[in-house]
This record gives C-alpha cells, sequence and structure tokens, in this order.
C-alpha cells in the first residue's frame, strides 16, 4: 500500500511537470511563431500554429488528469483547491499564447518593418514573465522556500512588458503613413499580447497566496 | 442468561468502536487524508486482530477481573460505562471510556458499600488534567521539529503529503491495534469466568479458545461501532476543535502515542531511575484525553483565533461529567437489578486475617479496585474482589 501510494505520488509529480513543460514550450514556440511571422515566412508560422494547438491540447488532457487524479485519489487535501487554480491560471497562459498566435494567423495584420523590433521586445518580454511564472510553480511544489526567487521576476518581467507595450503603441500612434484602423488594429495586438504578461502576474499574486498558506 | 449479560459488554464494545475510533483515524480522517470508509476497515481489521492477538496479555490479569463478583454487578458496571459513552458520542465528545468505567465502578463501590480509595482515585483524577496539558507540550515541540525538518529538506508537495499519509495509516493501524489489545479487557473480561463458548480447533492445528472467542466477539463489537457510529466523533477530533493541516494531524497522533508510551512504560521508567533520575508516574491516561490535548496544543501555537472554543467546553464539560453520570447510572441501575429483577450484584466477603504473618487477604477492604493499599503496615490481598476494578483503574495505562 505504501509502494502504491509512493506509485501515485510520483505518476502525479511527473504529470503536472509534464504541464508546465507544456505551458514553456508553448510560450517559446509563441516567441518563435511570431518571429517567422514578422519575417514573412508564414510556412513555418503554420507549423508552429500546429505546435502549439497540440500543446494546448495536451495540456487541456494533462490539466484534466491532475484535477481528477487529485480529487478521486485525495492527494495533498489541505493544498488541492490551490493546486487546481494554479493549474487554471497556467492552462490559461497556454491558451493565450494559442489565441494570439491564432489572432495572427486569423487577421494577417500588416506590421510594419520599423515596429518588428518593438514587438519582438514586447513578446520577449511577456515570454520571460511566463518562463518565471512557471520556475515559481515549479519551486511552489518543489521548494517553497525558492518561491520568491522566481515570483519577483514575474512582477519584473510584466512591468517590462508594459512598458515596451507603452513604447510599441507610442510608435504605431506617432506613424501618420498608416491608416487609423490599421494602428487602431496594431493597437489591439500589443494589448492582447501584453495582457500574457498581466495574467502571468495575475497567477504570481494567488501563488503568493498559496505560498503563504501553506505556510501557516 | 449468560449470553443477556454479554450483551453489556457487547454494548460497551460498540460504544468504544464508536467514540475511541477517533483517537487513531480522527486527525486523518478529519484532514481528508483518508476516507472514513478506508479509515473505519483498516480501524476494524486491527482492533479485532489486536484483541484477538495481544488481549490474551490482558487475560493474564484476568483473574483480577472477576473483581466485581458478581456477574450481575459486572453486567451492570459495564452497561452503565457503555450508556455514559454512547451518550457522549450522540453530543460527538472524544470521551475517555476509562473515565467512564471508573465512574461505574464509583457507583458500585457505593451500592455495595465497599470503601473506595480517595488517594489512588486524586492520582487518577490529577492525570485527567496533567494528560491533555503534557500531550499538548509534546505536540508543540513535535511540531516545531518537523516542520523546521521539511523547510530544510526541501521536500516535495507529494512526497511529503504521501509521507504523512503512510504516517497517518500506521500510527492508525497501530493505534487500533492497541486499541483492541487493551479494551477488549474492559469490554469482555468480566465474562471470561462465564464465556459460554467450548473451545474450537481451527484446521485442526489452530486451537481458538474459548477466551479468544470472547474476545473476538468483542472486538466485532468495537469493530461496529467503528463503522456505525465513528464518523461523528472523529470530524469533531479533526476538525471541531481546530482546522489540521496533515503535517498538525501526524504530530497529533504521534504526540498521543508517546503520552501513553510515557505513562504506561515500566522500562522508561526503571532507565531514568538507574540514571538517578525521577521516575515516571505510571498512572493510567487517557487517549482521548491525550488527542484532545495535543489538538489544543497545535491550535494554540498556530493562533488561538481559530481555536473553536464552544467545542473544547462542550469536551471539557463531557470529561467532567462522563464519571457522574457513570456512577449515578450504575448505582440506580444496580438497585433496580438487585431489588426489581432480584439478582445478585455482588457478593460480600470478609477479611481473614493471614496466620503466617503481616498478610490480610480478604475482598471487603477494596472495592474501590484501587489496590496496594497497606494497613498498618500489613499488606493486604484480596481473594476475589479486584479484577474490574484493577483493570478499570490501575491497569488501564494507555486506554481508553
Amino acid at each position: 500500500m505504501g509502494f502504491d501510494v509512493l506509485k501515485k505520488t510520483m505518476g502525479i509529480e511527473r504529470k503536472i511537470n509534464d504541464f508546465l513543460d507544456q505551458v514553456s514550450e508553448a510560450g517559446m514556440l509563441f516567441g518563435e511563431g511570431v518571429e517567422f511571422y514578422l519575417n514573412g515566412r508564414m510556412d513555418v508560422f503554420a507549423q508552429k500554429l500546429d505546435a502549439i494547438s497540440e500543446k494546448e491540447h495536451q495540456g487541456d488532457i494533462l490539466r484534466k488528469t491532475i484535477d481528477h487524479e487529485l480529487y478521486t485519489r485525495t492527494l495533498i487535501p489541505e493544498s488541492r483547491g490551490d493546486v487546481l487554480r494554479l493549474m487554471e491560471d497556467m492552462d490559461s497562459l497556454l491558451d493565450r499564447f494559442k489565441g494570439a498566435m491564432w489572432r495572427f494567423e486569423i487577421e494577417r495584420v500588416d506590421i510594419c518593418a520599423d515596429l518588428h523590433d518593438d514587438f519582438l521586445g514586447l513578446v520577449s518580454c511577456v515570454c520571460k514573465s511566463v518562463e518565471a511564472m512557471i520556475s515559481s510553480s515549479r519551486a511552489f511544489f518543489n521548494d517553497i522556500e525558492a518561491v520568491s526567487d522566481h515570483m519577483h521576476k514575474v512582477s519584473f518581467w510584466e512591468t517590462e512588458s508594459d512598458k515596451a507595450s507603452t513604447r510599441l503603441q507610442r510608435a504605431i500612434f506617432s506613424k501618420k503613413d498608416i491608416e487609423l484602423s490599421h494602428r487602431l488594429q496594431l493597437r489591439d495586438f500589443a494589448v492582447h499580447i501584453d495582457r500574457i504578461a498581466d495574467r502571468a502576474e495575475d497567477a504570481a499574486d494567488n501563488l503568493g497566496i498559496y505560498v503563504i498558506k501553506r505556510s501557516l | 442468561m449468560t449470553v443477556f449479560f454479554l450483551m453489556s459488554g457487547v454494548f460497551l464494545g460498540w460504544s468504544l468502536g464508536a467514540n475511541d475510533a477517533a483517537n487513531v483515524f480522527g486527525t486523518a480522517v478529519g484532514t481528508r487524508m483518508l476516507r472514513f470508509r478506508v479509515a473505519a476497515v483498516y480501524c476494524s481489521i486491527f482492533i479485532i486482530l489486536g484483541a484477538m492477538v495481544s488481549g490474551g496479555g490482558a487475560a493474564h490479569t484476568l483473574g483480577k477481573l472477576g473483581a466485581i463478583n458478581a456477574i450481575g454487578g459486572a453486567f451492570v458496571v459495564a452497561m452503565s460505562a457503555g450508556i455514559s459513552v454512547y451518550l457522549m458520542t450522540l453530543l460527538h465528545n472524544p470521551v475517555s471510556t476509562s473515565q467512564a468505567i471508573v465512574g461505574a465502578i464509583i457507583g458500585w463501590n457505593l451500592f455495595s458499600g465497599n470503601p473506595t480509595d480517595y488517594t489512588s482515585l486524586t492520582r487518577i483524577v490529577i492525570t485527567w488534567v496533567a494528560c491533555p496539558i503534557l500531550s499538548g507540550i509534546i505536540a508543540v515541540i513535535l511540531y516545531v521539529f518537523i516542520t523546521f525538518m521539511i523547510r530544510h529538506t526541501r521536500i516535495n508537495m507529494f512526497q511529503q503529503d504521501s509521507l504523512t499519509r503512510s504516517g497517518l495509516i500506521l500510527a492508525g493501524i497501530f493505534g487500533s491495534y492497541a486499541l483492541g489489545a487493551n479494551n477488549i479487557a474492559n469490554v469482555m473480561g468480566v465474562f471470561i469466568p462465564v464465556a459460554p463458548f467450548p473451545d474450537v480447533m481451527l484446521f485442526g492445528c489452530i486451537r481458538f479458545s474459548s477466551t479468544q472467542q470472547l474476545f473476538f466477539v468483542g472486538g466485532i463489537a468495537i469493530a461496529a461501532g467503528v463503522i456505525t457510529y465513528s464518523r461523528r466523533v472523529m470530524m469533531t477530533v479533526g476538525r471541531g476543535i481546530f482546522e489540521l493541516t496533515p503535517v498538525a494531524a501526524f504530530v497529533v497522533v504521534t504526540a498521543q502515542g508517546l503520552v501513553l508510551f510515557i505513562f504506561a512504560s515500566q522500562r522508561l521508567s526503571d532507565l531514568l531511575v538507574s540514571h538517578g533520575l525521577p521516575a515516571i508516574p505510571l498512572v493510567p491516561v487517557s487517549s482521548s484525553q491525550a488527542i484532545v490535548g495535543a489538538v489544543m496544543g497545535i491550535a494554540f501555537l498556530k493562533g488561538i483565533r481559530a481555536i473553536q472554543w464552544k467545542t473544547i467546553g462542550r469536551i471539557a464539560a463531557g470529561w467532567a461529567v462522563t464519571p457522574l453520570i457513570a456512577a449515578v447510572i450504575c448505582f440506580v441501575s444496580l438497585f433496580f437489578m438487585q431489588n426489581v429483577f432480584e439478582v445478585q450484584t455482588y457478593k460480600p466477603v470478609a477479611c481473614i486475617q493471614d496466620t503466617q504473618g503481616s498478610g490480610v487477604h480478604g475482598s471487603d477492604v477494596q472495592g474501590s479496585g484501587v489496590h496496594s493499599s497497606e494497613v498498618h503496615g500489613s499488606e493486604v490481598h484480596c481473594s476475589e474482589v479486584q479484577g474490574f476494578n484493577d483493570q478499570g483503574l490501575d491497569s488501564c495505562a494507555g486506554r481508553d
């Protein structure tokens, strides 16, 4: 029986790690996908889009399995609710990466070359904030004392994302050679991407509360 | 008729199971580390095993267990204790079965005219206060140590969960085994001399003695109490006083075990004495009181604002009135038993001066079950009386 419990424990640990891997890889795919989009390599962009959709699908399956196992095997009863909410938060980040990629695919927005660096800078900050959130989540399971070491980075990169987004929006609206509708569309893209970092920061705030609850 | 008298033991067993399972699995179920059904199955199996395998140890003292020297009296004492425990179980209160038995025995003493040794009684009552306090202190020390270790070993959340769960299950299993082994004498001991079962050979090689069959019936009765009625007391212990974490739940069960061990271990006491330290007073302590004390210790450590004072008050009141209720029920029932149903509830036995010297043999002296009284330097032995009383008062360290 003891062995059985240990096996179950190792199984759920592995699944949570796999799930966080999916989120992390989705972030990397998103970064690469935007870069290929900006370079006009739509065939590779389509591959990245397929890959990120697959990650999202795998993430959903893993999250449902984790939910199911946590409840049916009555694991970590005192932290179960917090862990499930954390998984939901991370899943929503994965969804947002996929949503942003699909938005590029559907709207095929024309991004002026002089805005490319700003867009890439914004995407980089967003991906780093999500990556810091993933590290915080792993620490929550493995070494609760180390969570704060990662969590402050989420806030840092979220702030950097806000700055990059503001810079980009200024650049967009300072361009007089494009239509207002085009500018509004570009602004929406910038805001949409920046919201991923905002969501990561919200998840980090929630995680901070879970850490306090576990420390009590 | 004997089978009818046995029913009071079965009822006491059922009440004990309904109430005392909370001491071994209450915190595990209350913290949702273990489902009630699983806990009840583990608890029942190991209670029956404990009663069958190690209950025999208690049988060695069962010569004394005839103490209440008439089967009618034993019936009433067991029934009164059972009713008192049942009443407390109805209120979801964890209560000490030893307390109920002590109360019932005092009721029998009052009725039969046997004197009660107030020195020993006072000593026992003091432990009812000291035991929860000591248990609380041990729980606090253990909790601080374990949380320090968890913080510094950087253990994974799921591994910690797995270890805590295994610890709770193991502690529960050992606790259940001990509960069956120790309390079966309280439940069925008085019926050993009148056990109606013949010895049986199982598979031609395993002898299933009359006493074992009796203990098996008692074990089944305790298990039935666990399965049918223990859930609410478990929730009181596990969640009603203070919302425990699984680690705290494990600490509470361990602290309880340590307290019972400390007060019951002759070897530990001898070891201390051999090193020039004071001996441990080996007195009966209640696992119910130890577990509630440990929960309160953790609650005080983590912030008194979260303590359910109403529940604490209810439990403390239950502890205070349980012996009284048992004594009153026993006294009144004995009256009816003797005067209405005309069943003999005690036999007056005269003391006989030992012609060989200082010893005095007889049993009318010690009705309270408190032995080792010395009468002007002369040792007093009781030929018939002491059994049930001794079991209830002096030999039930670690029981409840």
